[in-house]
């Protein structure tokens, strides 16, 4: 359903500061694939998840989904399939607006947007069963202002403003890194029963690697802009940390060097 | 004295519709906008060349409107298709409509003396109360609308609306378009209230506006969106009342207004600044000595 045929991108292509991001990065995946992305910094995890969304246009290569060629496709086009959650807590929500209008906003994915109002007693309702799915008692303050929560509450948030429109494809970039332990930990959770709920299709870079084993179907490891390894359903569940980094070792010829990187 | 005041309130309520736009593009989209200048004018000549061509003033004062919105969307246009930045795609906008305004006016002073008038028999306090109060309304409703929020939004977090599928262009140039509208409806009903339009009447109407904005929620707080426009309206009437205060100091008068108004703005922007400093010291210095009395009566730092 979702197809990246050989994309390569470069930044600042011909000059000192030239950077291969992307080198023939090819991957494909069907409908409810759930792939954690590993690799180091720089690697071009970020890169190969703005190239999806439509932020950046491949150099070489094609974005298909659902076998269409969506690469002239702007980002705000796409976003009708593509649901997104930032590493950034504040980067998903509007901080000056109420969680209520924020979700109004989400709610309007891929719709046009006309002169009806955002909240009315019927999407309040919706929005108020929705948040709470999350369990962290949000829907009794859907009129705070979004600038007002803590980070991961801003994240839980973003999750379900990404999901609640069913898009076809999910990109979470590092969501939980900016998190303490204990909320990282809700928002891992909460991701995996959206994901499973929803049976949405799936990209979640972490630096976690005991996450990147537990959670989903497949995981793919980066590289210098490629995909150096690719592990699919039924070798993932044998797969363990060290085996994992002794993988990288060995294709790469170097240690993983990531200076996020959890064990587990 | 007190005719002066009221006069004050009432050319504060003709103002207050220009100070609405200006927290549209200043506060809402976060796009400091310098139209303005030309827009208000531009209104105010539309207002009165029409008039004096026979289109009854009602007419006339929603041609400025629409005639404001076109200002506006020149000026959207600029930044977002062609890239210019935004505080130059206004400038720019602001000088060529030096010229257009001229054109529209055929000179630079035109008086509306012995035409018909908007506010022919009216009360232009009344008149001016109700166009600011429903207006001020309609807006509070337009922010709650789909495009309303999306317009907020792109001023708030312009990535997370467009990954929500909002075009950030399009909602950019519908607020610098109404902003300019109603710019240009406020020079139109300041036209008839003054009996003219003359070419420079625009120039600094931008501070003014920011002026407006930033005293009405210095002094009026901005918690809601009801709440902010509110303080708008009152911010813009509250300027013209310090303005005609300012005049009866002895000494002044009208050339040290450009003055009075930076004076003015810089109050408004230090004084809450100051006032916040102030609080947060007494309340640290408060729980400091908490702190200390606990501490002492349990017999010293443990
Ligand atoms: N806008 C940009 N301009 C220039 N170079 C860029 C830009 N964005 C990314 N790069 C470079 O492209 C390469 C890939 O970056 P990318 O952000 O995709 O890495 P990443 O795998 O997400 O890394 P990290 O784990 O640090 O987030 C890096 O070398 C980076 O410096
Ligand atoms: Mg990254």
């Amino acid at each position: 359903m979702l197809h990246i045929k050989e994309v390569s991108k470069l930044f600042n292509p011909g000059t000192i500061d030239e950077k291969v991001a992307l080198l023939k990065a090819d991957l494909q995946l069907k409908q409810g694939d759930f792939v954690t992305i590993i690799g180091s910094n720089g690697a071009g995890k970020s890169t190969l998840m703005n190239i999806i969304s439509g932020v950046l246009k491949p150099d070489i290569g094609v974005v298909e989904i659902d076998g269409n060629d969506v690469s002239s496709l702007p980002e705000h086009k796409r976003s009708q399939w593509i649901g997104r959650v930032f590493q950034d807590p504040m980067a998903g929500t509007a901080p000056r607006m109420t969680i209520e209008e924020n979700l109004a906003v989400a709610y309007k994915r891929g719709q046009s947007r006309g002169f009806s109002f955002g909240v009315t007693k019927k999407t309040k309702m919706i929005f108020r069963e929705e948040l709470s799915r999350l369990g962290i008692g949000l829907e009794n303050r859907m009129n705070a202002k979004v600038g007002l929560l803590s980070g991961g509450e801003r994240q839980a948030l973003s999750l379900l403003m990404a999901t609640f429109t069913r898009p076809q494809i999910l990109l979470l970039d590092e969501h939980t890194a900016a998190l303490d332990p204990a909320r990282a930990e809700l928002v891992t959770d909460l991701t995996e029963k959206i994901v499973k709920d929803l049976n949405l299709t799936t990209l979640m870079v972490t630096h976690n690697m005991e996450q990147a084993i537990r959670l989903g179907n497949r995981l793919i490891m980066m590289d210098k802009g490629q995909i150096i390894l690719q592990v699919n359903e039924d070798r993932k569940s044998e797969l363990t940390v060290e085996r994992l980094l002794g993988e990288f070792e060995q294709i790469s010829g170097k240690k993983m060097a990531d200076d996020r990187v959890v064990l587990g | 004295m007190l005719t002066s005041l009221l006069g004050a309130v009432e050319s504060g309520l003709l103002y207050a519709l220009m100070a609405l736009g200006v927290y549209i593009t200043y506060r809402v989209l976060d796009f400091p906008d310098l139209t303005v200048d030309g827009s208000f004018t531009t209104g105010a000549a539309i207002a009165t060349v029409l008039t004096l061509n026979g289109t009854p003033p009602v007419l006339s004062l929603i041609c400025s409107f629409i005639g404001g919105a076109l200002a506006g969307l020149m000026t959207g246009l600029l930044h977002t298709k062609g890239k210019i930045n935004g505080l130059l795609s206004g400038i720019i906008m602001m000088i060529a409509l030096y010229s257009i305004n001229l054109r529209i006016m055929g000179k630079p002073n035109v008086s509306l003396r012995g035409e018909a008038n908007l506010f022919d028999g009216a009360n232009v306090l009344l008149v001016g109360l109700i166009i600011a109060v429903g207006v001020k309304l309609l807006l509070d409703l337009f922010f709650k609308t789909n495009v309303g929020l999306s317009l907020r939004a792109t001023g708030d977090n312009k990535r997370m609306i467009q990954s929500f599928g909002a075009n950030t262009d399009r909602t950019t140039i519908i607020g610098v378009s109404l902003s300019n509208a109603l710019v240009a409806t406020s020079g139109g009903l300041i036209a008839f209230s003054t009996n003219q339009t003359n070419n420079n009447m625009g120039v600094g109407m931008i501070v003014i506006g920011l002026a407006s904005v930033i005293i009405g929620e210095a002094i009026f707080g901005k918690s809601s969106i009801f709440r902010t426009t509110l303080a708008v309206v009152l911010g813009a009437i509250a300027y013209r009342l310090i303005y005609a205060l300012a005049l009866r100091v002895p000494g002044m008068d009208a050339q040290d207004m450009k003055l009075i108004t930076a004076i003015i703005i810089v109050g408004a922007l230090v004084i809450p600044t100051i006032r916040s400093a102030i609080q947060d010291k007494s309340v640290s210095r408060k729980r400091a000595a908490e702190v200390i009395e606990k501490v002492a009566s349990k017999g010293g730092v443990s």
